[in-house]
């Protein structure tokens, strides 16, 4: 799902303001709630409205900004319910107690669930998600003993301040308004831009030092944790659960609460719940057909998915930011501060030694025992004709691939088994021949993230990796045009902030794959002249690319690999006169002297 | 020994439904990089075809499959169009929802038509089934075994020896390098949603008579045979095949030996310490995105 979360960098300057406005929202809520007297129906409606909403914005974090999905929120719901049910009623334990053992309960289910299947990939993540919700259902059904079967769990009390529905639906208010504020800024947060990152793509995420695996989990957990949350003030709230009222069924209406209200943002979670609580109400009717109801649901589902992507709120926000933009303030732009570059404080003469690498899929032997190393503060070329091994060296050095034998040692550091992200950490800084940036975000968030990884030596406050965004993407031309979508940058120019995403981490080793694939010859002098200023700041490089210009103009040194051997290794004079070399890229006449 | 007997030969029996909605999840992920997750759903809806021709029309049995079958075809095609097609060009999530509430559509629609009582579909044979020393041959499971070497043989043939199959081997291995031989990739896919269809339609119209015909029947098999896909490794026909075999005959054992009630846990059981241990599954190698 490709949805723009709605922070937008113009709204987070705006914060104080935005912050002003919704504690005074959420004030006037939560008075309303709990002075205004309304009738049962309608105290029992706002109550749903509000527990559930909860439960939805946990879809918003692990759907919206982490693009993962989890198709068990009944059940995390229902499991926060049973414990206060089971906990209040059963054992006679205090209601917050309760809370707590639910939301433990349900943090070490989603931890587990996400821990054991988020590495694989969507589908599976569905799925499971899916049989958790069965498996969670069987046993409320089941296991009569302690669940009381299908005749759920009736008499539960509120805690001793709420025992009136009145101040109970303030206090669910007031849960929602704080869950809704930290859901609201969870975005422009490390952790939120690291979702987000990982929602637009995992492989560069990776890249820039962001654990994939452990965000994902992170944003999972949280889902399940609002979810059991939600369940436990329902539970309260209704005084009686049951497992129909959990079932997978409800895990579908949970995620057409957050489609159809828009993923991307807390806002969309209350509008599409509330939407969702009270259509049903006023269409009675379809109730009295079983099924009827659900099957609308699921037409729903699909003309959400193919007509309104973004949902109601997605929809609305898109209007009027068109709107706003009309009338919009130029943001106010700092000056960029000069880039500084520290890599490493290491002192082997050599960044990186390879030795005796190989990368063989199957049969096929990518990369059969390389060996080289590049020197400090040299700019080293990796070249061969296509298919000679150089991309799966580049991606086994990031990580991406593992080995099959060799080691790799970066400043000193054996790196060899480590996964991308910690040889970032390390010092290593990439970019990509097809090039991966988060699209979803600006070209100052992108940069960001790169800033943001724990082995980056800068203050990690936000205006500080904000300045270093900032003067990197200065140092590559494109200074003034920090705060505009990636997306509409030209090709060329998202090769640039690229180089600058990987330079705004620090790294004690830069590797560049292919940078001037794609680029027309203007675009190849400007990226020279980048090069020559990087090497100028002391800054190792490591270079891939076809393009023999570029090259021998930047490059002190020479790797040439063929059939995953490396051919030749030198200065480029020498490499490049090598008979060698000139028969790997010209081919030979058999009888040619050479 | 004999109950083990006994037991293998069920356990084959409902595994090779779970082999035969296995491939139709294959086939599609093979050709269109996303898992369908109203694959169940063929099963059932061809069930529910089975019932309306043969129980409420009476219509001959033979009659009734084939009409069935047909309906599946158009089911098939629909489907395509209505659920995959518009979103080929979006990311996985958005149509793996979309499957999502397709089969909440389908499984609910037929609900409001024929309410929650699961209907029943009398067996394609007269004898109910005869004894060979101990063992108790079940005359259904025999056609449900039989059909599905048919089937695998007739797969096998199709896409290695004819031409056409070759062209769907060369769609889901790259879209774009086929579309630049002149293969319309469209029609190819269509083929597959049509063929997934009737293949997974065909196991529901034979397990109908053992399973009863239920709207949960649909979800049920669906997990079955997505496990199946995880054990057999994801993406491998072979794999998807001996998954199925494989499940159905843990499911078999874990009912007799442990406990009925929770019969279908033994499957998400079964799926997460695959995934846990060994996510490439039996046959599979692990895929990773390359960059």
């Amino acid at each position: 799902m490709t949805s723009i979360t709605d922070v937008s960098p113009a709204a987070r300057r705006t914060a104080p303001l935005g912050l002003l406005a919704y504690v005074a929202l959420a004030a006037v809520a939560v008075f309303f709630a709990a002075t205004h007297s309304f009738d049962a129906y309608i105290t029992n409606i706002l109550m749903q409205a509000a527990t559930y909403s909860v439960a939805v914005m946990g879809l918003t974090v692990v759907l919206g900004l982490c693009g993962q999905i989890n198709l068990a929120q009944a059940a995390f719901f229902g499991l926060g319910a049973y414990a206060v049910g089971l906990g209040t009623v059963d054992y006679g334990l205090n209601f917050w107690v309760c809370i707590g053992l639910g939301l433990v309960t349900v943090l070490a289910a989603g931890a587990f669930l996400g821990a054991s299947t988020i590495r694989l990939g969507g589908h599976y993540l569905a799925m499971v998600t899916i049989s958790f919700q069965q498996i969670v259902t069987l046993v409320m059904i089941n296991w009569i003993p302690v669940t009381h079967g299908p005749d759920g769990v009736s008499g539960i009390s509120r805690p001793g301040l709420f025992t009136t529905a009145q101040a109970y639906l303030a206090f669910c208010v007031t849960v929602l308004a704080v869950v809704g504020y930290l859901v609201w800024r969870l975005p422009s947060s490390p952790l939120g831009r690291a979702m987000r990152a990982v929602r637009d793509n995992e492989l560069a995420a990776s890249v820039a030092g962001i654990d994939v695996q452990r965000t994902k989990v992170t944003a999972f957990a949280i889902c399940a944790l609002l979810g059991g949350l939600g369940g436990a003030l329902f539970a309260g709230g209704f005084a009686y659960v049951s497992p129909d009222q959990f079932s997978f069924a409800e895990s579908i209406v949970f995620l057409t609460m957050v489609l159809l209200g828009g993923v991307a943002s807390p806002i969309g979670a209350v509008v599409g719940t509330g939407l969702l609580i009270l259509i049903p109400e006023w269409l009675r009717f379809l109730k009295s057909v079983p099924g009827l109801y659900l099957a609308i649901y699921g037409l729903a589902v699909i003309l959400i998915v193919l007509f309104m992507p973004d949902g109601i709120w997605g929809w609305i926000s898109q209007f009027t930011r068109r709107f706003g933009s009309r009338s919009g303030v130029a943001p106010v732009r700092a000056e960029a501060t000069a880039l500084e570059l520290r890599g490493s404080s290491g002192h082997a003469p050599e960044v990186l030694r390879v030795e005796g690498l190989a990368k063989h899929f199957g049969g096929l032997k990518a990369v059969d025992g390389v060996s080289f190393s590049v020197k400090r503060g040299s700019v080293h070329a990796l070249i061969g004709p296509n298919g000679s091994g150089k991309t799966t060296t580049l991606n086994v050095l990031s990580g991406i691939y593992a080995p099959t034998a060799g080691s790799i040692t970066l400043d000193g550091l054996d790196v060899t088994n480590l996964p991308p992200h910690r040889r970032t950490i390390a010092g290593l800084g990439r970019t990509f021949q097809n090039i991966r940036l988060f699209r979803t975000m600006t070209a100052v968030e992108n940069v960001i993230i790169g800033a943001e990884h724990p082995g980056n030596p800068v203050q990690k406050a936000h205006h500080a990796l904000d300045a270093r965004a900032r003067a990197a993407l200065a140092f590559v031309g494109l200074g003034d045009r920090a705060d505009e979508l990636v997306t509409s940058f030209s090709y060329g120019h998202q090769r640039l902030i690229e180089i600058a995403r990987a330079l705004a981490g620090n790294p004690t080793l830069l590797l560049l794959d292919e940078p001037a694939a794609g680029l027309n010859s203007t675009e190849k002098l400007e990226l020279t002249a980048l090069l020559k200023r990087i090497a100028a700041k002391g800054l190792t490089i490591l270079i891939i690319d076809h393009d023999m210009t570029l090259v021998s103009d930047v490059a002190e040194h020479i790797t040439v690999l063929n059939f995953g051997r490396r051919i030749a290794d030198g200065d480029p004079v020498s490499v490049l006169n090598h008979p060698d070399v000139v028969t790997a890229y010209l081919g030979s006449e058999p009888d040619a002297p050479y | 020994m004999d109950l083990v007997l006994q037991l293998l030969f069920t356990g084959i029996g409902i595994g090779s439904v779970y082999a035969l909605v296995a491939l139709g999840f294959v086939l599609i992920f093979r050709a269109t990089n996303v898992v369908n997750f109203a694959q169940g759903e063929f099963s059932m809806v061809a069930a529910f075809l089975m019932v309306i021709f043969a129980v409420d029309l009476g219509w001959p049995y033979w009659l009734s499959a084939l009409l069935s079958l047909g309906g599946m075809a158009v089911y098939g095609v629909i489907f395509n169009l209505g659920v995959y097609y518009p979103l080929r060009h979006r990311t996985y999530l958005p149509v793996i929802i979309s499957t999502i509430g397709a089969s909440i559509l389908v499984t609910n629609t037929m609900l409001a038509l024929y309410g929650p009582q699961p209907q029943v579909l009398a067996p394609v044979f007269e004898t109910p089934g005869f004894n060979i020393g101990p063992v108790y041959l079940d005359s259904q499971y025999l056609l449900i075994i039989a059909v599905t070497i048919v089937l695998v043989a007739f797969q096998y043939w199709f896409f290695e020896h004819t031409l056409l199959g070759k062209k769907l081997q060369a769609t889901s291995q790259d879209k774009e390098m086929a579309s630049l031989l002149g293969i319309p990739v469209a029609a190819m896919i269509m083929i597959t949603f049509v063929y997934s269809a009737l293949i997974g339609g065909l196991a529901g119209i034979l397990v109908a008579p053992i399973l009863f015909v239920s709207i949960q029947m649909g979800g049920t098999i669906a997990l079955k045979a997505f496990a199946a896909t995880i054990i057999g490794g994801f993406g491998d026909v072979a794999g998807a095949i001996i998954g199925g075999l494989a499940l159905g005959v843990i499911e078999t054992f874990g009912a007799a030996y442990v406990s009925v009630p929770y019969k279908d846990g033994f499957a998400f059981l079964v799926l997460v310490l695959f995934l846990v241990f060994r996510p490439q599954g039996l046959f599979g190698e692990r895929v990773a995105e390359k960059a």
